[in-house]
């Protein structure tokens, strides 16, 4: 098992377009309970090592030791998401952009910081020979 | 509800769910991989969180998974004390089993009868007795079966390969932040005289959620 190896299955891949939100009138984007969105992707899957540390994450985060952001917090900043942005991410992407932009926002971490570290990230992973994708994670 | 035609364009691969899959995580690390990685590295550097209790989180994850959900079943079915304690108090039951839920939201049990049968979703996003079950799975946690349980749980129960007669009340669950849904499952004919562990062992995840239904012949994974 090599450094960037996970066990098991991938996630399941999320849609790559801008669903519509039938008969949403008004609601918030995670709001479909009711719509109409076709046959469930039945998969299983594993959790990749950084999806598990995302979770552990976030768990210590807002946890009694640490309480440096609220569930309620994280919840906000994934239904605040647009709706291309969530329907076009999985469900650990949501999570660790929301860590993201909470520790910023609490003061924790600040942008350039984070910024400047995933460059240095993907430059170290590029090093060792594995590619990494240049793209941008909205604020 | 559910129209055929509608156009999915995660359907295009096969449906066997446990065919095999490739690896991702060898490919192209996707910016939020490396998202994970700078902001572990950042916060691990400023003292705010340390390996270890990254590592002991990650065992926690690992360790979680439905195997203790089906002790509570098999408990449930073989001692009617514990049965009525649980769908009382779910909470003080599953203390009695030395399983505390500590600062976790409320959590009920809902009973499947020849009369009823329970199913449970999150339809804002993907609460789930974790407690008891592990991390959910994907479909728990996927558009279609959040928006779909709820105004379909018939057609959704038979994607699962559960048909439900019509004279049985199929009730749904919206799990919300605050309060958490486990199912209670019926206890399968045929198991007479078993032992609580082997009950346990047809006990399956997807009977706890309520899209599957115990059996006799059925080993959970």
């Amino acid at each position: 098992m090599g450094a960037f190896q996970a066990r098991g299955q991938p996630m399941p891949q999320p849609k790559r377009k801008n669903m519509l939100r039938k008969g949403a009138d008004g609601r918030s984007t995670h709001d479909v309970g009711g719509l109409e969105f076709g046959p469930i992707d039945r998969h299983e899957h594993d959790l990749a090592l950084w999806e598990k540390r995302t979770d552990a994450m976030l768990r210590l985060l807002v946890g009694p030791e640490k309480r440096a952001f609220t569930v309620d917090g994280m919840r906000r900043v994934i239904e605040d998401y647009g709706q291309q942005q969530y329907d076009r991410t999985t469900y650990y992407e949501k999570w660790i952009r929301a860590v993201r932009n909470l520790v910023v926002e609490q003061g924790v971490l600040t942008r350039a910081e984070v910024e400047a570290r995933m460059d240095e990230v993907r430059a170290r992973w590029e090093k060792a020979g594995r590619k990494t994708s240049k793209e941008k994670i909205p604020w | 509800m559910h129209n055929p035609k509608h156009d999915h364009d995660h359907h295009d691969h096969d449906h066997d769910p446990h065919a095999p899959q490739k690896d991702h995580d060898a490919g192209t690390a996707s910016a939020y991989e490396v998202l994970e990685e700078a902001v572990r590295a950042l916060l691990l550097e400023k003292g705010v969180l340390s390996a270890q209790e990254i590592a002991a989180s990650v065992d926690l994850i690992d360790s979680r998974s439905p195997a203790l959900g089906a002790k509570v079943v098999a408990k449930a079915w073989t001692d009617p004390a514990f049965k009525k304690l649980l769908l009382k108090d779910t909470r003080a039951a599953l203390k009695q089993m030395g399983i505390d839920i500590g600062a976790a939201p409320e959590f009920a049990t809902v009973e499947n009868t020849p009369e009823v049968h329970n199913v449970i979703v999150c339809t804002l996003c993907s609460c789930y007795p974790k407690m008891l079950l592990g991390i959910p799975p994907a479909w728990y946690k996927s558009i279609a079966y959040r928006s779909r349980t709820v105004v379909d749980p018939r057609g959704v129960l038979q994607e699962f390969g559960v048909g439900i007669s019509d004279d049985v009340e199929v009730r749904v669950h919206d799990s919300t932040a605050d309060l958490r849904y486990i199912v209670l499952p019926m206890r399968p004919k045929g198991t007479k005289g078993w032992s609580e562990d082997k009950l346990a062992s047809i006990v399956t995840r997807d009977c706890m959620i309520g899209t599957a239904v115990a059996q006799a012949g059925v080993v959970r994974n």
